[in-house]
């Protein structure tokens, strides 16, 4: 057993090289952390904002998107959205929103085992976390399609809102509303931890590989 | 070696998730507090015209023949679209029974508050035949359905306006309102038991404690009867003393009582404040007790009230005279609790001190120490210190007792200053540079004057009059920014004139009032009127102006479901989702919600005969998406702002179809918002599979 479990996670670090190269083994370890720590404090901040613009709402309409929850006028933009056939922003991403935090606090478990695991299929734990910005932006594009494309054909402005597909980021349009959708810091921060999961892995490959050719040619340390 | 060097802290980086994982927000839908504003800001850099402008300027001027103070008077006044005015006033409505909300320095009628009077845009008194309003309207059984408000008061916390509560006295009927300042509705009308028509009502004392109504023609207590032969023995004079219950928002009338006062025609009062807290001032005008009977040859009222010089104001410990009602000292009179003048005269607690014939206002000064008496009938004001006022009744520096056996102070011994005015005085208010300003209402003048004493400090000396406005014309009251607190704003004033004669557009032999906005602002003789207002929907008298900042009103009710009358959620306001009709014998209860654009359900059907209760919810939570509901031929209309519920009840004796809509144009399919009550005759098996309701 102890002879798979080292198989796995890929030989140690040797104490002297250890003595030797401080700099070196502690990068990974630390960019990595600093990545976990910057996704979870993402799960606390907004992912993406929809502003609604129309003349008779001087304020503005607000729409926040959070990985687990939903902010701002979601009740008067339902509201709206009925005369178009819309159906209740809630409806929306139910399962994504009810697991969200749990997906995101396993990816940080996944990127703490990363840190363990020398071999280079440590990178297999550290994907998820890489993904997720780019991931969470495609289920909102589906979701925003799907609902802005499948309109209630009997509701009262069907005739004149035929379906559309919202836009995700940037400028667009419905009715006499101008939408303005902006990434989140929330998101921002996911996209800073995938960057530096990468970089991560440059630091880890270059601390961890030389260990690893080591022990396939010379045997264990 | 490595390992256990590296768990520790992972164990700590676990625990530590985990409690981040159980904080993260959970599944939330609702309006987000911090979410931020994006109204437009103005341009707001400083105006420099350049010569082009100032030539358009000119021209419009000329074209429309105005002169370079109406365009100073326009620049002060005129409010540009979206900017909210400095101060808002609160006017009586006078014979129209309700409260009218301006803004000022724009003089734009914001809003109207249905007080004594139903009003159908607010859905007041209009919830059918058991609708609370009209009940609490009925006096003596019978419905008086229309009020003469006269004098609005704003809660006072230490003398100054706190903004929560408004209270006003409906001269008519002697009847006193509470209007709650978070929804600006009427909550409550309490109907005096003793009188039948109160003129100083409603004044506050300075933290609220009470709110005062005082009366005005003597009459016998209780709607009682007797000859005018019996005037002197038989009618009475009184003050109530409301009690306010400020956490609930309602006067209580358990705690409340009044004291028996001399058939003497008690007119505007005043309750002392600072200096002269704990007194309440009030007027008289018929000290003669003159009975009229011009018929047969006698001086009518109008001579015979005025024959004596002088007439008395009635000084009030109100904290002596409740005490003297805590201690059982009251007579229950149409089960109410007066004290009568011989208890009130042994408490020490009631005085008179003459002040010149036929008085009209009595006005407290900032600093509580200067009661000031316009004359009416006399060109000046005649001041009296509340320290004199104090060390006389102290001293009991009497000059003898009215017929009641009520003490007389001496004149000379509480009289301050007397100021010569001009002719009429009226009302006086007050401002922060040590001026007060009287009405003069032969004169239909403003006139400044200056305060002296420990008010003392307007450049001209004490006790002179400085200057006077014209006004157009026949002023009655008048008002200045928070100008009878402890802290006047100076700035503003309103003129309210009774006659506006040739000032508007003659819309028939019914003219409006003038309301007329004076700035305040500079010291000395400079005075000028900035704005002529027409107030067409009733004559006020009295005005309150506070800074807008104050008032704190809902922009939507908190909670979708909530009832204004108790103003909190109700738990029989319908759902959305459990919307139905629910039914019980001949009782049926429909269960409704509003939203745009639609009602829920749109098909009620009930038998003739049957009573309906109705209840509807607002389920809106947008600023002024605000809905109507009305039922044609069954006199039903309810305002339903955004989250209100309401309720009423009738009886569906008229059998027909009637189409229930939406009255407030909430949406573009506004008109689409309607739905149809279907009455069916006896006998009639038509089902209506629709409805869900059984025949």
């Amino acid at each position: 057993m102890p002879s798979v479990i080292q198989h796995l996670v890929g030989p140690r670090v040797p104490p002297d090289q250890l003595r030797e190269h401080p700099a070196r083994f502690a990068a990974p370890t630390l960019v990595l952390a600093l990545a976990r720590v910057l996704l979870l404090i993402s799960i606390f901040l907004p992912y993406w904002h929809m502003e609604l613009e129309a003349p008779q709402y001087p304020d503005g309409l607000f729409i926040t998107a959070y990985v687990n929850h939903l902010q701002g006028d979601v009740k008067e933009i339902d509201g709206l959205n009925h005369y178009i056939g819309m159906r209740p922003l809630g409806e929306a991403a139910r399962h994504e929103r009810a697991f969200a935090v749990w997906a995101m606090v396993a990816m940080v478990l996944l990127m703490e085992g990363a840190a363990f695991v020398h071999t280079k299929w440590a990178v297999l734990l550290a994907l998820p976390a890489v993904f997720f910005p780019v991931g969470f932006l495609l289920d909102l594009q589906y979701w925003l399609t799907t609902f802005g494309q499948n309109l209630d054909p009997h509701a009262p402005l069907s005739s004149s809102v035929k379906p559309f597909t919202p836009t995700i980021l940037g400028e667009g349009g419905i009715g006499q509303f101008r939408t303005y959708a902006s990434a989140g810091v929330g998101l921002w921060l996911a996209g800073v931890c995938s960057v530096m999961t990468i970089i991560g892995f440059y630091f880890h490959r270059r601390a961890f590989r030389p260990l690893a050719l080591a022990s396939q040619t010379g045997g264990a340390v | 070696m490595n390992r256990t060097r590296h768990t520790a802290p992972i164990a700590l980086v676990l625990a530590a998730m985990a409690g981040l994982a159980a904080l993260a927000p959970t599944e939330a839908v609702g309006q987000d507090a911090a979410r931020p504003k994006r109204r437009a800001a103005r341009e707001e850099k400083p105006v420099e015209l350049t010569p082009g402008q100032v030539a358009d300027l000119t021209r419009i001027a000329n074209e429309r023949k105005l002169t370079v103070d109406d365009l100073v008077a326009a620049a002060k006044t005129y409010t540009p679209s979206g900017r909210h005015d400095e101060y808002i006033l609160f006017s009586s409505g006078g014979q129209s029974g309700q409260v009218f909300v301006i803004g000022v320095p724009s003089m734009r009628l914001l809003r109207s508050i249905a007080v004594f009077t139903p009003e159908s845009w607010q859905g007041y008194g209009f919830s059918g035949p058991e609708d609370p309003v009209r009940e609490r309207l009925r006096i003596n059984g019978k419905m008086v359905d229309w009020g003469d408000t006269h004098h609005p008061a704003l809660s006072e916390t230490k003398g100054d306006y706190d903004g929560k509560f408004l209270f006003i006295g409906d001269k008519a009927n002697a009847r006193m309102a509470v209007i709650d300042l978070r929804d600006f509705e009427t909550k409550q009308i309490v109907k005096n038991p003793l009188t039948v028509s109160d003129h100083g009502a409603a004044f506050v004392t300075p933290d609220t404690e009470y709110v005062i109504e005082g009366g005005q023609y003597a009459t016998v207590f209780g709607y009682g009867y007797a000859p005018i032969e019996d005037y002197q023995k038989s009618y009475r004079g009184m003050v109530t003393f409301w009690k306010f219950d400020r956490a609930r928002g309602r006067i209580d009338v358990s705690a409340s009582f009044a004291i028996e006062l001399p058939p003497y025609w008690q007119d505007l009062a005043d309750s002392g404040k600072a200096a002269s807290d704990g007194l309440i001032f009030v007027n008289s005008f018929n000290s003669e007790m003159a009975t009229g009977g011009i018929e047969s040859g006698n001086p009518p009222f109008e001579a015979g009230v005025s024959r004596r010089d002088t007439d008395y104001l009635q000084i009030i410990d109100w904290r002596k005279a409740e005490a003297a009602f805590k201690a059982g000292k009251a007579e229950m009179v149409n089960g109410f609790p007066v004290i009568r003048m011989k208890e009130s005269v042994a408490g020490g607690f009631l005085h008179l001190a003459p002040e010149p014939k036929s008085p009209h206002g009595v006005d407290v000064s900032p600093d509580g120490k200067h009661i000031v008496v316009a004359g009416k009938l006399d060109p000046h004001v005649t001041v009296y210190g509340s320290d004199l006022i104090r060390k006389a009744i102290a001293d009991k520096t009497f000059s003898g007792n009215d017929d009641y056996g009520v003490p007389i102070l001496k004149f000379d011994a509480v009289k301050e200053a007397q100021v010569e005015l001009g002719l009429g005085p009226l009302h006086t208010q007050f401002d922060d540079k040590g001026y007060a300003y009287t009405s003069l209402f032969l004169d239909s003048a403003v006139a400044r004057w200056t305060l002296g004493g420990s008010a003392a400090a307007a450049p001209e000396g004490p006790w002179k009059l400085v200057t006077k406005t014209p006004v157009q014309y026949n002023i009655g009251h008048l008002c200045a920014a928070e100008g009878d607190t402890v802290s006047p704003d100076g700035r503003y004033l309103i003129a309210m004139n009774k006659w506006a004669v040739d000032r508007f557009f003659p819309t028939g032999p019914l003219l409006p009032q003038n309301f007329q906005l004076v700035d305040i602002s500079a010291p000395g003789t400079t005075m000028p009127v900035l704005y002529d207002s027409p107030v067409g929907v009733g004559e006020p008298h009295y005005c309150q102006m506070i800074k807008a900042d104050k008032l704190k009103p809902f922009t939507v009710y908190p909670e979708v479901g909530w009832n204004p009358h108790t103003m909190a959620p109700d738990p029989n306001a319908p759902r959305k989702g459990k919307e139905g009709i629910v039914r019980e014998g001949s009782r049926v209860l429909v269960n409704m919600t509003a939203i745009r654009s639609h009602f829920t359900p749109e098909h009620v059907t009930v038998n003739e005969g049957d009573t309906v209760t109705w209840r509807i919810t607002a389920v809106e939570t947008t600023q002024d998406a605000t809905h109507g509901f009305c039922i044609g031929g069954y006199n039903i209309n309810l305002s339903l702002e955004p989250g209100e519920y309401a309720e009423f009840s009738f009886v569906a004796d008229k059998p027909g179809t009637y189409p229930y809509y939406c009255t407030e144009f909430c949406s573009a399919l506004h008109l689409e918002m309607m739905g149809y009550l279907h009455i069916k005759p006896k006998g009639d098996a038509r089902a209506d599979a629709a409805s869900g309701a059984t025949p």
